[in-house]
C-alpha cells in the first residue's frame, strides 16, 4: 500500500454519466420486477436463495456504480466485501450452532 | 524513500492547491481531507453493516428454525406497499447518485432539485411505511404477548417471532431514512447558500454513500420479508 | 544484558529551559472553561479522556474493595445480597466500558498517536470531540441506572435474567450502547489518521508498533462493536416494547444471546489488550537501549491477533453451546496463542540484547511481561474443553481475566501514563516513589488474585455472596492483598499528582526514545510540532545520547549524517 493512497485519486473523481445513472436505475427496476415474479414461483428450498442472488445483483450495481466502488480506491471496496463476510461467519457459525442444537431442544421435556 | 526533511507539515492555507474556505488546518491538500473523508464514510458503512448484519443473523436463526411460520406470516405483509416502497428507494438512490454529478459539475439548480426530489422520495417511503406499521400495529402484531405463553410451546404461535424481527428490521431502517432526511436537509440548505463547488463537494459525496447503503438493506429487506412465501 | 536502577544521579544540574521560545503550549494556548468544552485539539481531548477515565477506575474500584470487603466472611459482612450483586455487577460495567475499553486507545491514544505519526491531529476532530461527549453520556446512563434500581445482571447482561429483572436494564444497556458509539468513533477516526495523514517519510513499516497496535485495534472497533450495539438494541426493544427475540417466554432464543454478546466481547478483550501490548513494545525497547527485537513479526503478530479474535467468541459458551461449535471454537482458540507468544518472546529478546534500565514505566512493563504471561497460560486452561467444564463459572475464571485484564491492560496503562506523563504535563515525577508505587502494586496484585486460581480449583463458583467455610481462608487473603494493592495505587496517584505541582520542568526527550512525539516540546504546542519531525526507523534508540547536564537525550553526531543519508536515497 503506499503512502499516500490518495495522490492516485487527485482530481480523478468518477463523474457518472447521465445515461449511467439512468441505465442503472431501470435495470434496477427490472430486476425487482423480476424478483416479485420469481416469489410466484415455488423452488422449494432454493426459493431464499433465488431472491438473494437477484438482491446481490441488484446490490452489486448499486455499489459499483452509484457508491462508485468501481473507480474508486481499492480500499473502499475491499472494505465492504470484508465487512460482508464478517457478516456470513457470524451468521454461519451461530446457524450451524443453533442447528447442531436443534435436536436436543426438541427432545427436552416441555 | 524520501523522509520529512522538505515536506512541510505547515503548509500555509492555500498555498499548497487551490483554497477552499471548508479545508480544515490540520489537513495540507483538499485531496487529503476529501480521501479522509471518503474513508471515514466507508469505515462508518462497515458498522452500519455489521448494526444490521447482526438482524439478520436473527432472521437466519429463526426462519431456519420455524420456517413454515415465516412463509405463512410473510404472507401476511403487503407486497404491493413493499413493491411500491423498494422503487420510491431506488428512485431516491439515482436521484441521490445525480445529486453528487451536479454537484461534481457545478450545477447548482440540478444539485438543488435533485437533493429535493430525493428528501422527498424518502419522506413518500416513510409514509407508506407508516401505513404498513398502522395496519400491523392495529392488528397487533406488535405486542407478542397477543400470541400466548411461550413457555407452553403448544399454544405459542410463533408468527410472534417473525413480527419481531419483522419491526426489528423495519423499525431500525426507518430510523436510518429519518437520519438520512435529516443529513440530506442539511446538503440542501448548504447547496442552497452556494457552499459546495466542483473543488469542494465532499459531503454531498459522503452523504450519498449513506444514502445508496441505506438503500442496499431495503434491496435486502424487501425479498426475504415480502417475498419468502 | 545489562541491568542499571537510575538514581538521583540522572537529576540534571540545571533546569531544562522553555523550548517553546514563547509561543505557548496546549495546556497555556488558550485559557478559560470553554477553551476546553469546545477543544477539537486531540492533545486536550485525550487529558479529558484520561481524567474521565481514571474518575470511572477510581468508582470502579472502590466497588472492587466493597466486593472484596464483603467476601471477607460467609454471609453478611457489610451488605446485603442485593447490593452485592449491584455492586460487582457495576464493578465489572464501570471497569470493562467506562475504564479499560477506553483507558488506551481513548486517553493516552488520542494524545500520543497524531504526534507518533508525525500529523497535527487525527483525520476529523469533531468526530474525536463528539466521541468524548458520547463517552460522557454513556457514563451518566451507566451510573445513573446506580441510582435508579441499580444493576444485578452482571455486566454480560444475560437473558432471560436481564429481560426479567426489575432493576434499571434500559438505562444502563443505553448506556453502553452510547460508550459503543464513542469507541466506534475514535476507532474510525485512527484507520482514517493512519491511512490518510502520515506524513512523507512514514511509511507503514516505519510505524512504532504502538500505532500497529491502535490500528488492530481500531478494525476490531469498528467491526464488532455495531454487533455489540445491536444485541443492546434488540434488547431494550425486548424490554420496552416486548418482541421476542431472546427471551424464551417471548419465544426468542436465549443462546442467541450469547452468540451476539460474546461475538463483540471477546474481540472486545483484544480492544482492551492490544493496545496494551504495543504499548509495552515502545517500553521494552526505549528502556534496553536497543530496537525492538523481530519487529515486522510484532507488526503482524497485532493483526493477526485482531483477526484470530473474531474466531474465537464461542469459547465463552462451551457450556451452552453444541459439542461440535465447542469442539471447533476451542481449537481456533489455542491459536491465538501463537501470535501473543511471538510477542513475548520478541520482548524477551529484545530484554536478552539490551542494557536494562529500570525506570517506573520499565518496571510496569516486566510486571506486565510476567502476569500477562501468566494469565495467558491459565487461559489455555479455560480453553482447553474438559479442564473448562471443571474451571467454568469458578474463581478460577475472575483470577485469569484479572490476570489479563487488570494485570496486562492496567499495567500496561500505568506504565504508559508514567512514560508519557513528562510529554502530558511538561514535569518529571520521583523516580522512587513510581517504582515503590509499582512494586507494592505488583505484590499486591499477586496476593489479591493467585489465591482465586486456588479458590476456582477447588469449586468456589464466581459471583457468589455467600461460601462455605473452607473457602474463608483464602478469601481473606485475596481481600487482604486488594487493600494493599489500593494503597499502591494511592501512592502511584499521589506520585503524579505531586509532580504535577513540585516536579521539575521535563526536558523534550528524558527517555531517549527514538519515536516522533519525542521530536516537540514537553508539553508540546498547539500543532504538535514547531518544526517538522525527522522521520527516522521508529526504534532508532541508539542514535540518541544522554546530555547529562540537562537530562535530554539528543541525536548524536554521528548519527544524523547516516539518517539524513537515508532520507536522501529514493
Amino acid at each position: 500500500m503506499s503512502a499516500r493512497p490518495q495522490a492516485r485519486q487527485a482530481h480523478g473523481h468518477h463523474v457518472s454519466s447521465v445515461s449511467q445513472l439512468i441505465g442503472i436505475f431501470v435495470a434496477l427496476l427490472v430486476l425487482t420486477g423480476i424478483t416479485i415474479a420469481a416469489s410466484r414461483f415455488d423452488f422449494g428450498e432454493f426459493d431464499v436463495w433465488v431472491a438473494l442472488g437477484i438482491a446481490g445483483v441488484k446490490a452489486f450495481l448499486v455499489a459499483a456504480y452509484y457508491m462508485h466502488l468501481r473507480y474508486d480506491h481499492p480500499l473502499h471496496p475491499a472494505l465492504l466485501v470484508f465487512s460482508v463476510l464478517i457478516v456470513v461467519l457470524f451468521l454461519g457459525v451461530s446457524l450451524s450452532d443453533v442447528l447442531q442444537l436443534l435436536p436436543e431442544v426438541e427432545a427436552a421435556p416441555n | 524513500m524520501i523522509a520529512g526533511a522538505e515536506h512541510s507539515t505547515h503548509a500555509v492555507a492555500g498555498s499548497s492547491t487551490h483554497a477552499s474556505p471548508f479545508r480544515a488546518h490540520h489537513f495540507e491538500t483538499a485531496e487529503q481531507q476529501s480521501a479522509a473523508a471518503r474513508l471515514g464514510m466507508w469505515l462508518f458503512l462497515v458498522t452500519e453493516i455489521l448494526f444490521f448484519g447482526g438482524l439478520f443473523v436473527a432472521y437466519a436463526v429463526f426462519r431456519t428454525l420455524h420456517p413454515d411460520v415465516f412463509v405463512n406470516s410473510a404472507a401476511l405483509l403487503d407486497t404491493t406497499l413493499g413493491g411500491i416502497n423498494t422503487v420510491v428507494l431506488l428512485f431516491s438512490s439515482l436521484t441521490m447518485a445525480w445529486a453528487v454529478r451536479c454537484s461534481q459539475l457545478g450545477q447548482q439548480r440540478g444539485l438543488v432539485l435533485c437533493l429535493s426530489l430525493t428528501i422527498a422520495a424518502a419522506t413518500l417511503f416513510l409514509c407508506v411505511k407508516g401505513i404498513e406499521y398502522y395496519h400491523k400495529i392495529e392488528e397487533g402484531h406488535l405486542w407478542v404477548s397477543q400470541y400466548g405463553d411461550a413457555t407452553d410451546l403448544g399454544t405459542f404461535n410463533r408468527e410472534g417471532t417473525f413480527f419481531s424481527v419483522y419491526f426489528a428490521m423495519t423499525g431500525l431502517h426507518a430510523i436510518h431514512i429519518i437520519a438520512g432526511i435529516g443529513a440530506i436537509t442539511w446538503l440542501l440548505v448548504r447547496s442552497l447558500r452556494g457552499h459546495f463547488s466542483p473543488q469542494y463537494y465532499t459531503p454531498v459525496d459522503v452523504v450519498g454513500l449513506y444514502w445508496h447503503l441505506v438503500d442496499l438493506v431495503w434491496i435486502f429487506l424487501f425479498p426475504l420479508l415480502y417475498l419468502v412465501g | 544484558m545489562s541491568v542499571t536502577i537510575p538514581s538521583s544521579t540522572r537529576i540534571p544540574d540545571r533546569v531544562w529551559p522553555d523550548q517553546n521560545q514563547g509561543a505557548p503550549d496546549y495546556l497555556r494556548n488558550s485559557r478559560g472553561i470553554m477553551s476546553w468544552i469546545y477543544t477539537l485539539d486531540h492533545k486536550r481531548i485525550g487529558v479529558m479522556y484520561l481524567c474521565g477515565i481514571l474518575a470511572s477506575f477510581l468508582l470502579g474500584g472502590i466497588m472492587a474493595i466493597l466486593v472484596r470487603t464483603e467476601l471477607l466472611t460467609p454471609g453478611p459482612t457489610v451488605m446485603t445480597a442485593d447490593t452485592y450483586n449491584h455492586m460487582f455487577t457495576l464493578h465489572g460495567a464501570i471497569m470493562t466500558f467506562l475504564f479499560i475499553i477506553p483507558s488506551i486507545p481513548a486517553a493516552l491514544g488520542n494524545f500520543i498517536l497524531p504526534m507518533m505519526l508525525g500529523a497535527k491531529d487525527v483525520a476529523f476532530p469533531r468526530m474525536n470531540l463528539a466521541s468524548w461527549y458520547l463517552w460522557v453520556f454513556g457514563a451518566v446512563f451507566l451510573i445513573g441506572s446506580m441510582a435508579l434500581n441499580g444493576l444485578d445482571t452482571g455486566w454480560t447482561f444475560y437473558t432471560p435474567y436481564s429481560t426479567t429483572t426489575n432493576s434499571s436494564v434500559i438505562a444502563a444497556t443505553l448506556g453502553v450502547f452510547i460508550l459503543g458509539f464513542s469507541s466506534i468513533f475514535t476507532g474510525i477516526n485512527f484507520i482514517a489518521t493512519v491511512h490518510t495523514m502520515r506524513p512523507k517519510g512514514m511509511t507503514w513499516f516505519r510505524m512504532p508498533l504502538f500505532l500497529w497496535s491502535l490500528y488492530s485495534t481500531a478494525i476490531i472497533q469498528v467491526l464488532a462493536t455495531p454487533v455489540l450495539g445491536i444485541t443492546l438494541l434488540l434488547l431494550i426493544a425486548e424490554r420496552a416494547l416486548g418482541i421476542g427475540v431472546f427471551d424464551p417466554e417471548l419465544g426468542g432464543d436465549p443462546v442467541l444471546y450469547q452468540h451476539f454478546f460474546w461475538f463483540y466481547s471477546h474481540p472486545a478483550v483484544y480492544i482492551m489488550i492490544l493496545p496494551a501490548m504495543g504499548l509495552i513494545s515502545e517500553l521494552i525497547s526505549t528502556f534496553s537501549r536497543t530496537p525492538i527485537f523481530g519487529y515486522r513479526f510484532m507488526c503482524y503478530s497485532a493483526v493477526a491477533i485482531a483477526f484470530l479474535g473474531f474466531l474465537v467468541w464461542g469459547h465463552h459458551m462451551f457450556t451452552s453451546e453444541s459439542p461440535m461449535a465447542a469442539v471447533i471454537f476451542s481449537a481456533l482458540t489455542f491459536s491465538v496463542s501463537i501470535p501473543s507468544g511471538i510477542k513475548i518472546f520478541n520482548w524477551l529478546a529484545t530484554l536478552y540484547r539490551g542494557s536494562i534500565s529500570l525506570t517506573t514505566p520499565m518496571c510496569f512493563a516486566l510486571s506486565f511481561m510476567l502476569l500477562f504471561t501468566i494469565g495467558g497460560l491459565t487461559g489455555l486452561f479455560l480453553g482447553a474443553l474438559a479442564t473448562d467444564i471443571h474451571l467454568h463459572d469458578t474463581y478460577f475464571v475472575v483470577a485469569h481475566f484479572h490476570y489479563v485484564m487488570m494485570g496486562g491492560t492496567l499495567m500496561a496503562f500505568l506504565g504508559g501514563l508514567f512514560y508519557w506523563w513528562p510529554k502530558l504535563f511538561g514535569k518529571m515525577y520521583s523516580e522512587f516513589w513510581g517504582r515503590i508505587s509499582c512494586f507494592i502494586i505488583f505484590v499486591g496484585f499477586n496476593w489479591t488474585f493467585f489465591p482465586q486460581f486456588l479458590l476456582g480449583y477447588q469449586g468456589m463458583p464466581r459471583r457468589y455472596f455467600n461460601y462455605e467455610e473452607k473457602y474463608q481462608f483464602l478469601h481473606v487473603t485475596s481481600s487482604t492483598g486488594a487493600f494493599f494493592m489500593g494503597i499502591g495505587l494511592f501512592i502511584s496517584a499521589g506520585v503524579l499528582i505531586h509532580s504535577l505541582l513540585k516536579g521539575r520542568r521535563a526536558p523534550d526527550n528524558p527517555w531517549g526514545a527514538a519515536t516522533l512525539e519525542w521530536q516537540t516540546s514537553s508539553p508540546p504546542p498547539l500543532h504538535n510540532f514547531t518544526d517538522d519531525p525527522i522521520v527516522t526507523e521508529p526504534y532508532a534508540v541508539a542514535e540518541f545520547e544522554l546530555e547529562p547536564d540537562t537530562g535530554n537525550y539528543i541525536r548524536t553526531e554521528e548519527a544524523q549524517p547516516r539518517n539524513q543519508l537515508v532520507e536522501t536515497s529514493p
